[in-house]
């Protein structure tokens, strides 16, 4: 048996959204670089909907593919949604991951909340 | 493909495949039955006892056959510590980058009431002979150094560290599972007292290896059972895979100033070539090392994501990854040495053979600059470093 599924292997390989938002609405960066991963999440955001995202990461393979599938899981979604994206939801739309890797999408997950955490504390302003 | 993980594991040689084919048929007899089908096993298995004992300066009666590296570094400082612990001497001195073979079981030791002292191995990954000396102490029962490091390859003065160990009257243990076969491995030479190894690191086949003990020294049985190796290993020996094993070594040895001058050639160009990848390091010491093993870390990517992308361009390796163990700490040896936790994850281990030829080699680099590369080019920290709100560390 592979290490990852073929859907994990296929987002490392061709990471979706992967880049920088110069002008983004909400920055997320979660991690450290002690622990091995660190994801970083841009958010363009118009009418409470995400219209743009993009990532960086620094990490293992399933790091890399589960911020890119959490990018694709809110692209165009309202921010309602994209709040409610639970590393579960990522790690299943990979077809699963190791357990000792399920980490990676839990970092996913805590990446755009901080991301939208940042928005919503600009937006105060 | 290019195979360059032989330290994980090396293809058995066709001398080993085709000696290990042979006997399967041949010796299936018991080498304990008195019977001719029996003592053909017997003799076949003792053999092989006195040509690896010939390869290494010992005698037949000093090498004990064991499952591998693993079991027979077990049973040497079991051993010793029993002795020790005879004598009201509780106190083992080994290195901080042993392999695990070694160090879970001194943590073992250590809930037995032994007190372990961990030398330091340096940036250069080479232990200091006066810092052995100062810590051997008049409770010191045994000192386990291993020969060549299995992650970087840096090559220990065993010789020298074992005549101290001789002058303060200490038993001297290494593990040679990483050297036997790749560099000039001899038991006097080399003074140590007790010597593991394993046949798969040197073309031989999985499941096998041998402990030397310096004849004198009393064994303890890790596996109880009959009377095999002279009470000191009990269960029906695999003589196929020992006489393959012997076979392996002999052909290592045969061929060992040729492969290493061959060899260390191309890990010397491949340091070279991937020095010039930017803020990257070699670990170890660049000539006190295998012939066959390189070592790097690159800032600001991870050894996992640059482990798959080299499988995809036909480069099978190896990293100190925290990753690919499935812990969340990077490799013990790189902290070892001093590398950072940042640092440590995003490392890369290449252990080339006599049979990387110099396009693989060529390959190699412009395949590890190309991944490097690319993973930077998305890397959170690597932004960070080259925008100047870090400081490389590389």
């Amino acid at each position: 048996m592979a290490l990852y599924s073929e859907k994990v292997m296929d987002h490392f390989r061709n990471p979706r959204n992967v880049g920088v938002i110069e002008d983004a609405d909400g920055v997320g960066e979660v991690g450290n670089a002690k622990c091995g991963d660190i994801m970083k999440m841009y958010l363009k955001i118009d009418n409470d909907i995400i219209s743009d995202v993009k990532f960086e990461t620094f990490g293992c393979g399933s790091a890399i593919a589960s911020s890119s599938m959490a990018t694709e899981l809110i692209k165009g979604k309202p921010i309602s949604e994209a709040m409610e994206l639970t590393n579960k939801a990522v790690a299943e739309a990979l077809d699963g991951l190791p357990d000792y890797k399920m980490h990676c999408s839990v970092l996913a997950e805590e990446a755009i909340k901080s991301a939208l955490d940042d928005y919503h504390s600009k937006q105060g302003k | 493909m290019i195979y360059a993980d032989n330290a994980a594991t090396t293809k058995m040689s066709k001398a080993a495949i085709d000696t290990m084919f042979r006997l399967v048929n041949d010796t299936w007899g018991n080498a304990s039955s008195l019977y001719s089908v029996g003592q053909t096993s017997k003799e076949v298995l003792e053999q092989a006892r006195e040509d690896i004992a010939n390869l290494i300066g010992a005698e037949p009666k000093e090498i004990i056959f064991t499952s591998g590296g693993s079991e027979a570094d077990n049973q040497a400082i079991l051993s010793a510590a029993k002795i020790g612990a005879s004598k009201g001497k509780k106190h083992i001195i080994s290195s901080a980058f042993e392999h695990h073979a070694v160090l879970h079981t001194l943590e073992r030791l250590k809930e037995d009431g032994f007190e372990i002292t961990l030398l330091d191995v340096h940036e250069d990954g080479i232990i200091r002979e006066d810092e052995l000396e100062d810590a051997i102490r008049e409770d010191t029962c045994l000192v386990t150094i291993m020969y060549a490091n299995n992650e970087i390859g840096t090559v220990q003065p065993i010789s020298r560290l074992g005549e101290i160990c001789k002058k303060h009257n200490v038993l001297f243990h290494t593990d040679a599972v990483q050297a036997i076969g790749h560099i000039p491995v001899n038991v006097n030479d080399d003074n140590v007292d007790m010597l593991s190894a394993s046949a798969h690191k040197f073309h031989g086949p999985k499941g096998v290896g041998f402990l030397y003990v310096k004849k004198g020294i009393r064994v303890t049985n890790l596996i109880n059972g009959g009377a095999q190796e002279k009470g000191r290993r009990a269960g029906t020996e695999n003589v196929p895979g020992i006489a393959a094993m012997a076979v392996a070594l002999k052909e290592a040895v045969e061929s060992l100033s040729e492969n290493y001058e061959n060899v260390s050639k191309k890990r010397d160009c491949l340091i070279e070539g991937l020095s010039k990848i930017e803020h990257s390091a070699l670990n170890g010491d660049a000539k006190k090392r295998l012939p066959g093993n390189v070592n790097f870390c690159f800032e600001g990517i991870e050894g996992e994501s640059l482990l798959l992308l080299l499988d995809d361009k036909g480069i099978m390796a190896s990293s100190g990854s925290a990753c690919t163990s499935g812990s969340l700490d990077p490799s013990h040896v790189l902290l070892a040495i001093g590398r950072v936790h940042d640092v440590a994850h995003g490392s890369l281990r290449l252990t080339i053979n006599e049979e990387t030829t110099d396009e693989d080699v060529e390959y190699i680099i412009k395949a590890v600059d190309e991944v490097v590369t690319y993973l930077r080019s998305f890397s959170p920290i690597w932004r960070d470093l080259v925008a100047g709100k870090k400081q490389f560390i590389l």
